[in-house]
């Protein structure tokens, strides 16, 4: 029986409230209708109580605690906002700003900034304070966020984000006092830190301290070069997340209205990740088959199409190094396809094809040059990625309306996608795609269609296990996302490793960010579990609605197979589809 | 083509990595399993090397398994813990109530000056290394520099120059 949470019961600015024991003053006013500002308390992370904007009254305290900070208690009688706190709090904003550069024009995050909105709602008009702006550089180092520490406001957001749900640790909070700042460890450059490029820390940052690094001035010039040939693929989860930044609601699938988008912004071939993702399927499932089923290859074999993962999994997790699928991730198996089977089918030369890719992710930068095999094709795979976040910014430079965006089809034959391929883009679905397929290879039948949706893998628990009967034989599999989640089930299969027991598990899913892509550190702002849940309805529904829903049925993934790759695992292949992976140090400094 | 010194140098470099990989395991276990040990660790780690090395900060890490920048939280946290090796010489200023008002600042700032003037005239970087401290107790004599332990009072800063040139003398 689940035990019911005790109610407490107080007022909120004279009305009454009630909300389970342990809720913030923060959380109950929210609820109650109220919205107390903040700039350090974010949905996914506990309070820090940094900024001190979230001050209230409580009738009987001389003191005016942290609402985020402090439960809600029975008879509480508590002010969220009069006079004097917006007095108080607007003080606040101007202490920030003393330490802030006014550079909201030029700032990546102006339009969207949480200090600038509040700036603007307190009504701040001048600097009255003296400015102290710290004189440190940004950091560029490492091609897929930038840090400007001028613009830190030391809300610790990024480093709880870095440190706690990540269990990366590239950031830390040096120094204190007025010397206190957010940065790597001992200063030395993000590029030389453990950091491994996920952006969890520019999607939660209030302000435009930490941002992603911007390139749609290189894809405008590849579009307007008539040289250029220029295709351009969409990732699974960016189909759900993009209309946010265009005022529809989370979890809104416009595939087809961003079909029709790209070419109107001059891209001559539209082609769709969730077609590679296919294709990683076939790739996956099929190694899969090989170390289950023939024994041959380590057990359990763990998915990589997350390059944050993968450059975690290089640094931190060395031994483990060969249980790693060496199927390449679907946005790079679409860049090589495009340049190779597309361009000779098409009859484009390959060295003026320009491939771009819009990701939810920041890490989908890094892994264009990740290692050699990034260059199958003979040139580089995928020249550019954009994110999500880059991309609303680019249709709204181009003065296209979105919203009055027709439907349009993707083309043919990198365009064609099962429900399988969909649910790439949210934790678990690799791996249910992955079981549907497998049970097919092994079996030689599709799942039967009550069990086609592995229900066990879905959901936002950090940690999801599941046991699928294939023929009698039992599958164990894990589910992880957030990397501090995934060292606890690679812990689990150290643990039985050294007792030379047999493995927990068999097949693990890893994606780095929290939910999977689509809460990936390029998705529009404002991430939160609410918003996730419904991103993730949106591809699980656009799985339901497709008529094929295993990875297996795609005819296009069956024509390329024919006509070019000949089958999982071949030769080629091997060749153009799978990568290696080599220890790389966590410090370079 | 490596010279016969080249080897040797780098033999030594091999041994003093050996011996501090060995002297951080020893302190770190001897602190093994208490509550708030990294502060303490980091004390008996600075009282060895005169500072805290990054490398070795980042053996003590592994040895920990805690990551660097818990370790760089704490050792920029308190003043205490030292970055960059000590210099050959202290120079100590006391920045207290007392001292402040009687001109702390202005002697300070005198001190960097000067040794400014002594590292363009040959003079090694980090020969000197300058702190400011809290109060020392002697506000009878403010404003006060203590000097390698001796403590200079009343001091105008047309006097820092004869003191660390007398330091030098040495």
């Amino acid at each position: 029986m689940i035990r019911q949470a005790t109610m407490v019961e107080a007022r909120i600015n004279g009305l009454p409230v009630k909300a389970p024991e342990g809720t913030s003053i923060l959380d109950a006013a929210r609820r109650a209708g109220v919205r107390i500002p903040t700039l350090c308390k974010h949905p996914d992370l506990l309070p820090t109580a940094a900024c001190g904007l979230c001050i209230v009254k409580i009738a009987g305290d001389r003191k005016m605690p942290r609402a985020c900070a402090t439960a809600l208690q029975n008879g509480m009688d508590i002010t969220t906002h009069d006079g004097e706190l917006t007095r108080i709090r607007r003080t606040i904003l101007e202490l920030i700003l003393s330490t802030h550069p006014n550079a909201c024009l030029t700032c990546g995050r102006s339009g969207n900034c949480e200090l600038q909105t509040l700036v603007g709602e307190f009504g701040v008009r001048n600097d009255r304070l003296e400015k102290h702006i710290r004189d440190v550089p940004s950091d560029h180092s490492n091609g897929s966020i930038i840090i400007d520490f001028a613009k830190c406001i030391n809300c610790a957001r990024c480093v709880q984000v870095c440190q706690e749900v990540q269990n990366v640790w590239a950031l830390s909070i040096l120094h204190r006092g007025i010397q206190m700042r957010m940065a790597p460890a001992g200063d030395i450059s993000l590029a030389d830190s453990p950091c491994i490029k996920c952006g969890q820390c520019a999607a939660h940052c209030p302000t435009g301290a930490i941002v992603e690094h911007d390139e749609i001035a290189a894809v405008w010039e590849a579009l307007g070069d008539p040289d250029t040939f220029c295709s351009v693929q969409i990732a699974p989860s960016v189909r759900v997340a993009l209309g946010e930044e265009f005022g529809f609601p989370p979890g809104t699938n416009l595939t087809r209205q961003i079909y029709a988008t790209m070419r109107r912004l001059g891209f001559k071939a539209v082609f769709d990740t969730n077609f590679s993702a296919d294709l990683t399927i076939m790739e996956e499932a099929s190694e899969f088959v090989e170390r289950f089923a023939h024994g041959r290859g380590s057990l359990p074999l763990i998915t990589s199409c997350c390059p944050a993962w993968t450059d975690y999994m290089e640094k931190n997790h060395q031994d483990l190094i060969n249980n790693f699928s060496t199927a390449k991730s679907p946005q790079q198996m679409l860049g090589v396809v495009a340049k190779t089977y597309f361009s000779e089918k098409m009859g484009i030369d390959p060295s003026k094809h320009f491939q771009v890719s819009i990701m939810p992710c920041t890490a989908k930068k890094y892994e264009l040059e990740r290692t050699d095999e990034m260059f199958a094709s003979g040139y580089q795979d995928v020249d550019i990625t954009l994110t999500t976040r880059e991309l609303a910014r680019m249709i709204k430079q181009s003065g296209l309306v979105f919203s009055e965006m027709p439907e349009e089809d993707a083309d043919s034959v990198l365009g064609e996608y099962t429900g399988a391929g969909t649910i790439f883009g949210t934790t678990g679905g690799v791996m249910e795609a992955a079981l549907r397929t497998g049970y097919y290879f092994v079996t030689g039948e599709n799942l039967p269609q009550d069990g086609i949706e592995i229900m066990p893998v879905r959901g936002l628990e950090g940690v999801k296990e599941a046991e699928i009967d294939i023929q009698g034989a039992k599958v164990r599999v894990a589910v992880a996302h957030g990397m501090a989640n995934v060292d606890k089930v690679l812990d689990r299969v150290r643990a039985a490793r050294e007792r030379g027991e047999e493995p927990p598990y068999h097949f693990i899913e890893v994606m780095a960010c929290p939910g999977g892509c689509i809460g990936g550190g390029g998705q529009p702002y404002g991430i939160s579990n609410e918003v996730r849940r419904k991103r993730m309805e949106g591809l699980y529904q656009d799985d339901k609605d497709r008529a094929l829903r295993c990875s297996h049925e795609n005819p296009s993934i069956k024509q390329i197979y024919k006509d070019f790759l000949g089958e999982p695992l071949s030769e080629k292949a091997e060749r153009l589809l799978h990568t290696r992976y080599k220890p790389r140090k966590t410090y370079r400094r | 083509m490596k010279t016969k010194s080249a080897d040797a140098e780098l033999g030594s470099l091999l041994d003093w990595v050996e011996g501090m990989r060995k002297r951080v395991r020893e302190i770190a276990r001897e602190w093994e399993g208490r509550e708030g040990n990294l502060i303490m660790i980091l004390h008996a780690i600075q009282n060895e090397f005169g500072y805290v090395p990054r490398g070795v900060a980042n053996e003590l890490a592994r040895e920990m398994g805690i990551s660097m920048a818990r370790i760089y939280e704490v050792i920029t946290f308190y003043h205490y813990f030292r970055l960059t090796p000590p210099g050959s010489h202290t120079v100590q200023v006391c920045m207290g109530t007392a001292c402040y008002l009687k001109g702390a600042e202005k002697l300070h700032g005198e001190l960097e000056r000067q040794l400014k003037l002594m590292e363009a005239s040959g003079v090694r970087k980090g020969e000197f290394h300058v702190e400011n401290v809290r109060c020392i107790g002697c506000c009878g004599m403010a404003p006060a520099v203590v000097m390698d332990g001796d403590t200079h009072g009343r001091l105008c800063p047309d006097a820092v120059k004869d003191i660390l040139k007398r330091k030098r003398g040495k």
